[in-house]
């Protein structure tokens, strides 16, 4: 019976083509129909590159595996995978995720020569001193005064921001942007927020209520989701 | 049982060997029982500062190898019977000694004595946790200058590791007249930056100079500013409250310190 059943399902979308795998069947009886279907359907030169979306449903998938499926589709020369989807998580993946995706709270002083580094999102209760440095994958909030360094989305992420209640940083990074704090001996702001400006390609503070029309999506799971 | 206090800085030059001999002599003055313990190996000089320094006989390091008793290596103060200094050795290096050899000594003095003030060498290295290692509370000394207050937040920092209570801070060699121009770091910013407690202010006195040259601590002459600030310290170790000395006439600044301690003006 299970040879009747269409394992593979494709569906136009205004994005492209989605190709939905049955989940239930081996990997290489897969593949082995999915060569069968894409070979059926001849396309002229004329048409535009099609990208294309693999829905796996309840089957994971590793890395090699993921090669070979995005192979055989490839060899259609009009097809481009865009994405592999999932709905199964390893345990590794789970815990990353939601590493990347927790705020972590910490009351402390973080001191001269002291350094906290924390996955996801950062919240500081209490002040950095000038020598200490903080870094989280995500956001950056603190409570207190910042003096020292704060490098936010440390692994990559430029849409995460630093904010502060008081705001006199030696330097501030976002992803692998920096800046610091002029020659000139300078006053701190109250209660700002540096973020990356897209068009000015740097490190820019603003007040935080301007920065929050910005980044509306700041704190929103799906956020954290994505870029983690 | 006795308590055992660490003077400590981070950075030199800033007077903690003057702060350990001086709070030494006013706990004195207070008829305590205290010993002075020098771990400072190789570039002693508190013995310099309490004049003791022709009666050295054994240091801590005949004491941690053990070629004496640790009461043979006590030198009982010119001035008063109550005050006595382990001097550290001149010859050795502060590999010599273990922290846990110093805590030995520390727990052993602790019985006799009501206060055991030790002075820390400078730096974050080796002889800093010797001396820290004994040691039940921290005062960390600063003076109103950018490098030492930034010493001063990284050994806070290494002492909120240590099993003791939060340390309290002295501010050392204030000017007058800079910090009324706004040419020294404020006592005011210093604490909101440090957020440690402020145990006093010393003020940058000619004295302090000319007493520890003559081997005689500014804390016996009754009428210096800075000998009433060590007094003052001492009073408050001891549990008094004893409000901060006037630093001049103008308000401003001792409105805003005396704000800090909820104290009305």
């Amino acid at each position: 019976m299970a040879a009747n059943v269409q394992k593979v399902m494709i569906k136009g979308t205004r994005d492209g083509l989605t190709l939905h795998l049955d989940d239930q069947c081996s990997f290489s009886s897969l593949l082995k129909e999915l060569q069968n279907q894409l070979s059926m359907n001849g396309l002229t030169d004329e048409h535009p590159m099609i990208r294309v979306t693999i829905k796996l449903g309840n089957r994971y998938l590793n890395e090699e595996q993921k090669e070979k499926l995005t192979e055989v589709v490839r060899e259609k020369q009009k097809l481009v995978v865009e994405k592999i989807e999932s709905d199964v998580l390893t345990k590794k993946e789970a815990l990353e995720w939601k590493e990347n995706t927790e705020i972590t709270p910490l009351a402390k002083t973080v001191r001269s020569g002291q350094l906290v580094e924390v996955k996801g999102d950062l919240l500081l209760i209490g002040d950095v001193n000038p020598g200490g440095q903080i870094k989280a994958t995500g956001n950056i909030f603190v409570m207190g005064s910042l003096r020292g360094i704060a490098h936010a989305g440390f692994e990559g992420d430029t849409n995460a921001v630093i904010a502060s209640s008081y705001m006199q940083p030696s330097q501030l990074r976002i992803a692998d942007q920096l800046s610091r704090s002029p020659d000139y001996e300078s006053e701190g702001v109250y209660m700002e927020c540096g973020f990356i400006d897209e068009s000015m390609e740097k490190i820019r503070i603003d007040r935080i209520q301007e920065v929050v029309k910005k980044r509306p999506d700041l704190v929103s799971f799906e956020r954290r989701m994505i870029n983690g | 049982m006795g308590e055992a206090i660490v003077i400590t800085s981070g950075k030199g030059g800033v007077g903690k060997t003057t702060t350990t001999a001086n709070l030494g002599t006013a706990l004195a003055l207070q008829k305590k029982k205290v010993c002075l313990v020098d771990t400072d190996i190789g570039l002693r000089n508190l013995d310099v500062v309490m004049g003791l320094e022709n009666r050295i006989i054994y240091d801590i390091v005949d004491v941690v190898n053990e070629r004496c008793k640790t009461k043979q290596a006590l030198i009982t103060d010119k001035r008063f019977d109550c005050l006595h200094l382990l001097p550290a050795a001149q010859t050795s290096d502060k590999s010599e000694v273990t922290p846990e050899a110093v805590k030995a000594i520390v727990q052993e003095l602790k019985q006799e004595y009501d206060y055991i003030v030790i002075d820390c060498p400078a730096g974050i290295e080796q002889g800093y946790k010797n001396a820290v290692a004994g040691a039940d509370k921290a005062i960390v000394v600063t003076t109103p200058e950018k490098s030492s207050v930034r010493d001063a937040d990284r050994i806070i920092g290494l002492l909120e590791q240590e099993e003791m209570e939060s340390p309290k801070l002295v501010i050392n060699r204030i000017r007058n007249h800079m910090m009324k121009n706004g040419d020294m770091l404020d006592v005011d910013e210093i604490v909101n930056v440090l957020s440690i407690d402020l145990l006093g202010i010393v003020i940058d006195d000619d004295a302090v100079i000319k007493a520890s040259n003559s081997g005689e601590p500014v804390a016996m002459k009754p009428n210096s500013k800075a000998s009433l600030a060590y007094r003052n310290i001492a009073r408050r170790i001891l549990g008094e409250t004893v409000p901060l000395m006037k630093l001049d006439e103008e308000r401003g600044v001792l409105a805003k310190v005396k704000k800090f301690f909820g104290m009305r003006t």
